[in-house]
């Protein structure tokens, strides 16, 4: 759970999606998205597997286009952009993989500051060192900084592919799945985690998931997407608190099993 | 004229649409082929330009294949020699055995056993690495922190095999004449200089020019081979294994017509 409250400022919008639709083939993934994320905010995306929360991601931070509607990321329009436009948004947008996607043949120091020796060409050796103990500091893996990605555990894994996005001090988090495969305890590590990057480093982010204790915990506003649309959304007691069949069983599922 | 019934129809029908989609699949393959060289002699020029990774590149492909090449090169200088020896003795020509061993180990041995050996190691391990990469989303995390990954994976993978298949083909040219003085003094009794003397007589600037411009292509296709199964592989593990696999039988096929079509190219030129 947060221990402090958030401090969301409503009336600046960093992401604004109109209309969103893609498909692949005859499968049709988002239908019509609409979706807000106010500065500051943690929203969660709820859904089951394979209904498009991951795709919307990737069309937010420019790794797949859409076929209709409009991106609108901190004012800029994203399917529009190219090249070293679409780089410099970039650098403001942090993405944390489902599988955390280190840089296997590297070491966590490597790994860590890879996007910021490429991008940050001006900073000196001492500061991309600083920069790299600070991100580890703030996740909690300091003694790490030597080893190989495959030393590392899941969870362990999953904060380093957090620091790794957090080196370039982003404004907008995209989190994949960050609870996914872990331990119970190591879910809650997580959650505290993505909490404290909020508070920290005043990131607006947006979570996907299907783990609802991750959605309660870390979510300051919980959209359901169910065939395509957003169907619900609110605060998480919002969000279930409807006859909707789909939607008590997904609640249910996660709660009961 | 032959009128097919109401069964053969359908059966023909399908036999059609199947070697129909079996030419789109090829025409769109060397497409996509087509558009990735493309893209890599476009962006090969673009800065910034990755020299530490090539440099990094060029040791893991060129400094660690040298084991592995050393032996292949001495040994293949050993063999061609023995082997070479009972015709040449028939003629009492054994003493052409130095001049003729270096012609075959200069002019197509040692690049096409360098590109093999290059299409088997280096060929497997990039499509490989790629391949895990891009299943794991790396290539998409190099993407979304502002790294061109096509410039910093690609573009360095075959730029370094293009520089070291010829330097590592050089260097197999020096370790089969070695194997093969070994052969032939242990045998004949040649000293040192009346064999490299004999060599270096054997061969031209142009045999030596030849087949470094030879293994530079063959270098080229192995690492645009490589880096292309490697970079377009899909489904998961299989699919990395499928990468692997594919690099290196399809850079070995392309060595053999690259090294056909250039043994034409050069007779031409040696006879103008």
């Amino acid at each position: 759970m947060k221990e402090t409250q958030p401090v969301i400022d409503r009336s600046n919008c960093v992401i604004n999606i109109r209309g969103l639709e893609k498909s692949f083939g005859d499968l049709d993934v988002l239908r019509g998205v609409d979706l807000d994320l106010y500065k500051g905010e943690n929203l969660v995306v709820l859904g089951k597997s394979g209904t498009g929360k991951s795709v919307l991601i990737k069309i937010i931070s420019g790794l797949l286009k859409p076929d209709t509607g409009t991106v609108n990321v901190l004012g800029q329009e994203v399917p529009k952009l190219k090249g070293r436009e679409l780089d410099q948004l970039r650098l403001k947008i942090g993405f944390s993989f489902q599988n955390s996607a280190l840089y296997d043949s590297m070491t966590i120091r490597k790994n860590l500051e890879f996007p910021l020796v490429r991008n940050r060409r001006d900073m000196t050796r001492g500061e991309v060192d600083r920069m790299v103990e600070v991100v580890l500091d703030a996740v909690g893996l300091s003694q790490t900084i030597n080893q190989m990605p495959s030393e590392l555990s899941g969870g362990q894994r999953k904060r380093i592919g957090i620091a790794r996005t957090l080196i370039l001090q982003p404004e907008i988090m995209l989190y994949d799945e960050p609870t996914a495969g872990l331990d119970p305890i190591t879910c809650i590590d997580i959650n505290n985690l993505i909490n404290e990057v909020q508070s920290r480093f005043h990131t607006s982010s947006i979570i996907i998931t299907h783990d609802l204790t991750c959605a309660k915990d870390v979510g300051d506003r919980v959209v359901m997407l169910l065939d395509g649309q957003f169907q619900r959304q609110g605060t998480f007691d919002e969000v279930f608190d409807t006859p909707d069949e789909r939607v008590k069983l997904f609640h249910d599922y996660n709660f009961i099993n | 004229m032959k009128f097919l019934n109401d069964d053969e129809r359908p059966v023909r029908r399908r036999r059609a649409q199947v070697i129909s989609r079996r030419f789109d699949r090829i025409f769109t393959e060397l497409h996509n082929i087509a558009s990735f060289i493309g893209r890599f002699f476009k962006e090969v020029f673009l800065p910034p330009y990755e020299f530490k990774e090539i440099i990094r590149q060029c040791f893991e492909i060129g400094v660690k294949s040298l084991p592995l090449i050393s032996l292949t090169g001495f040994i293949i200088g050993i063999v061609f020699m023995n082997q070479s020896r009972p015709s040449l003795a028939e003629f009492g020509a054994t003493s052409w055995l130095p001049s003729l061993v270096s012609l075959a180990i200069v002019r197509a041995l040692a690049p096409l056993v360098t590109a093999l050996i290059g299409a088997g190691r280096i060929g497997s391990m990039i499509g490989a690495e790629l391949g895990s990469m891009k299943v794991t989303e790396q290539i998409e995390a190099m993407e979304v922190s502002a790294t061109n990954p096509f410039k910093f994976l690609v573009v360095s993978r075959v730029l370094a095999t293009t520089f070291m298949i010829p330097a590592l083909m050089m260097y197999t040219m020096l370790v089969a004449l070695l194997g093969a003085f070994l052969n032939v003094n242990a045998n004949e009794g040649t000293s040192f200089t009346t064999y490299f003397t004999q060599v270096f007589d054997a061969i031209t600037f142009l045999d030596i020019f030849s087949s470094v411009i030879k293994s530079a292509l063959f270098g080229f296709t192995i690492g645009v081979v490589g880096c292309y199964k490697g970079y377009h592989s899909s489904k998961g593990t299989e699919g990395v294994g499928k990468a692997a696999n594919s690099s290196v039988v399809t850079a070995m096929f392309l060595v053999f017509i690259e090294e056909l079509l250039s043994l034409q190219v050069i007779t031409a030129l040696r006879y103008l």
